[in-house]
């Protein structure tokens, strides 16, 4: 008797995605080290943009200063590259000028986290409807191989030569514990998840953080012994996270230590520019 | 003709007033004495006619705000005081760069650091030269009466978006604070200048087309999709290292202010034609310098006053043209010395020039001034 025909294969018909839509291309190349996750998290960006059926004159990037704050520049939408730390505050600015737009923050841990660590919660607070995206690296990139809000402790950066002492914050936490009504994270690793993170996280009417492992081969990576990109790649993103749908079925030894990944907080809250104009516009004009 | 609308308004009240008359829809600000009226009118006002308020978390992210909703279309406002005016100096100097219209209200108050939050002092003069980092272009009127702030903040409203600059409103705590009676202005009464339309096809389109001394600036989301960074950029708006390019660019944000300089300037003179001594002040201390100066003139002393209403670009040529006709020019002023030395140096020479400080909190005494008239005669 032969055995059952495995049953065939569906195939998937791929049609490569055409980044060119939304880039520009005549800013290219980035500048962006070999081996830097910046550029997976852009095309997992440029992919969950183009699903969720947003127009390119309807997006607003929005960014701080460092080495993801440059993603702006290399994208077709209108776009605006700030300053260090600030790019929260003028993103709420255009957002609640202009409601309509649809406004992404792109930000690095650094800029997010340490300068611009007011402007982070309480964005968060207000729950204003902006996307944001915290390419999280562990470090100063920009200026050097810094350490950052998000460095481990004992790692080393030119400015931690015997290991940091400082307890590393994690955004997510941070943007639940302020208000954050969408709250993520992804990796640059598992960059499939990422692009459905962030499509959902744009689709989110508040405030949505995504926090994005990627690394830093260049500064981190060096500093701290990883043999390449992709050990780095390996170890920090796929080793050292967890995604939230195994979490309950993995024994504690192996979540311990671990970051969560995927959506781990979402709730319907109203939205900051949706109460202005029901709430105080409304109340303004009827007295 | 109908009787004109007469208020009793305090300063920081006038000045809501001209934003909303010059069509101001958007504030952000943090609260800080003596301005927050300011913040607080607007905060009333601005829903009914649909615009927006915002209060923000810190003094940085309300001058980023207004920046941001300026380059969504908006006229836009904030107002602080000394200490809250060195917090926004980061985001001025970026609105200066880019290229990004909007208003900014600095009510003096006594400095340095906390200093003396409910005193008068006009100790921010040079800051608000000089305050941000590198060399930028700076505009700042200087209004003395209640009813000059309503139309000084119209007027600072058309000069930002005419050179696509920030502008700063700069007065005291008196001012700020004092209650007078002026005149509502009409509608259509007073110039309102809009922000120039952008009509070319969205792919001709530059944020800096450098055919342009100001090129126009088109909003976001309305298909013209570009780029503003705070790097020295190119026509386009994307960042550049060509020196050439960051070399005009540069000259070109100050020539843009320094080439209109007449339409700029506005001067208030009093008694100059004949005068013999001259005093140069602004705000309160110029409201002083008034009573000073007829008080000098019934007494048989050819006294006058130059009373700036834009401080920078500073009067240089009056300054100048004074110095060559009269004994000396006096400069009372709430600081340890500030606009004295650009009278000093604008003079040349020609004239003598002294100044008198205050910083103790209390105003400069028309009998301080005249005083030192005296010494002139």
């Amino acid at each position: 008797m032969s055995a059952p025909a495995a049953p065939e294969k569906k195939e998937k018909i791929s049609v490569p995605f055409d980044y060119n839509k939304y880039l520009r291309p005549n800013k290219l190349p980035h500048i962006w080290c070999p081996g830097c996750g910046h550029g997976i998290v852009l095309k997992a960006m440029l992919r969950a943009i183009d699903k969720s059926g947003f127009s390119k004159d309807q997006i607003c990037v929005v960014s701080g200063i460092g080495c993801s704050s440059r993603t702006p520049g290399y994208v077709d939408f209108n776009t605006l590259h700030t300053l260090h730390g600030r790019a929260l505050s003028f993103a709420t600015g255009i957002k609640l000028a202009k409601p309509e737009l649809k406004v992404i923050v792109v930000t690095g841990d650094g800029d997010a986290l340490a300068i611009g660590g007011n402007h982070f919660i309480h964005t968060c607070r207000r729950n204003i409807d902006l996307t944001v995206l915290v390419f999280t690296n562990a470090i100063y990139g920009m200026t050097g191989g810094q350490y950052s809000p998000t460095t481990p402790m004992g790692s080393q950066a030119t400015t931690s030569r015997y290991g940091s002492i400082e307890k590393p914050f994690d955004a997510c936490e941070m943007a639940k514990a302020s208000g954050a009504s969408f709250v993520a994270r992804g990796t640059a690793y598992h960059t499939l998840e990422l692009e459905k993170t962030i499509h959902e996280a744009i689709m989110h009417k508040g405030t949505s953080v995504v926090d994005i492992i990627d690394a830093c081969p260049t500064y981190f990576g060096r500093m701290n012994k990883y043999k390449s990109a992709t050990h780095m790649m390996e170890v920090l993103e796929k080793d050292g996270t967890v995604s939230v749908k195994q979490v309950d079925k993995l024994p504690p030894e192996k979540v311990q230590g671990k970051f969560l990944r995927g959506v781990l907080h979402k709730d319907e809250r109203p939205e900051y520019c949706e109460q202005y104009a029901s709430l105080i516009m409304e109340k303004a004009k009827a007295k | 003709m109908a009787e004109k609308k007469k208020k009793l308004l305090q300063g920081n009240e006038a000045c809501v007033e001209g934003a909303l008359y010059a069509g101001c829809r958007f504030y952000a600000g943090y609260p800080i004495t003596p301005s927050t009226e300011i913040a607080e009118g607007m905060s009333v006002r601005l829903p009914k006619l649909g615009g927006k308020f915002i209060q923000m978390e810190d003094e940085i992210a309300s001058m980023a705000a207004i920046i941001g909703a300026s380059l969504a279309g908006l006229k836009t406002l904030t107002a602080t005081s000394g200490p809250g005016f060195s917090l926004k100096q980061e985001a001025i100097g970026y609105a200066c760069l880019a290229e990004i219209p909007c208003v900014v209200i600095n009510v003096m108050r006594g400095g340095p650091s906390t200093g003396y939050p409910t005193g008068p002092s006009q100790a921010d003069i040079m800051q608000a030269k000089w305050g941000t980092h590198g060399d930028h272009p700076a505009i700042s009127v200087t209004p003395a009466y209640v009813q000059e702030i309503l139309t000084e903040t119209v007027r600072a409203f058309n000069l930002a978006e005419k050179y696509r600059t920030p502008v700063v409103v700069l007065y005291d705590e008196i001012v700020g604070h004092m209650r007078e009676p002026i005149t509502m202005p009409a509608p259509g009464e007073i110039e309102v200048v809009d922000r120039a339309k952008v009509t070319c096809k969205p792919e001709e389109y530059f944020p800096y087309d450098d055919k342009y001394e100001v090129a126009p600036l088109a909003p976001f989301g309305t298909g013209y999709r570009f780029h503003v960074t705070g790097l020295n950029h190119k026509q386009d708006g994307f960042p550049t290292n060509d020196p050439k390019i960051i070399r005009e660019n540069n000259e070109r944000i100050m020539r843009k202010i320094e080439n209109h300089k007449e339409d700029i300037w506005k001067n208030e003179e009093t008694f100059l034609d004949d005068a013999e001594v001259a005093v140069f002040t602004i705000g309160s201390t110029a409201r002083s310098a008034r009573y000073a100066v007829n008080e000098a003139r019934k007494a048989g002393i050819k006294a006058g006053l130059l009373r700036p209403l834009t401080i920078w670009p500073f009067p240089d040529r009056a300054v100048a043209e004074l110095a060559k006709k009269v004994k000396a020019i006096i400069v009372p002023e709430l600081n340890l010395g500030q606009m004295v030395l650009e009278v000093e140096r604008c003079s040349r020479g020609a004239t003598k020039v002294e100044g008198i400080h205050r910083v103790d909190g209390e105003p400069i005494t028309p009998a301080q001034i005249l005083e030192v008239i005296r010494k002139y005669k």
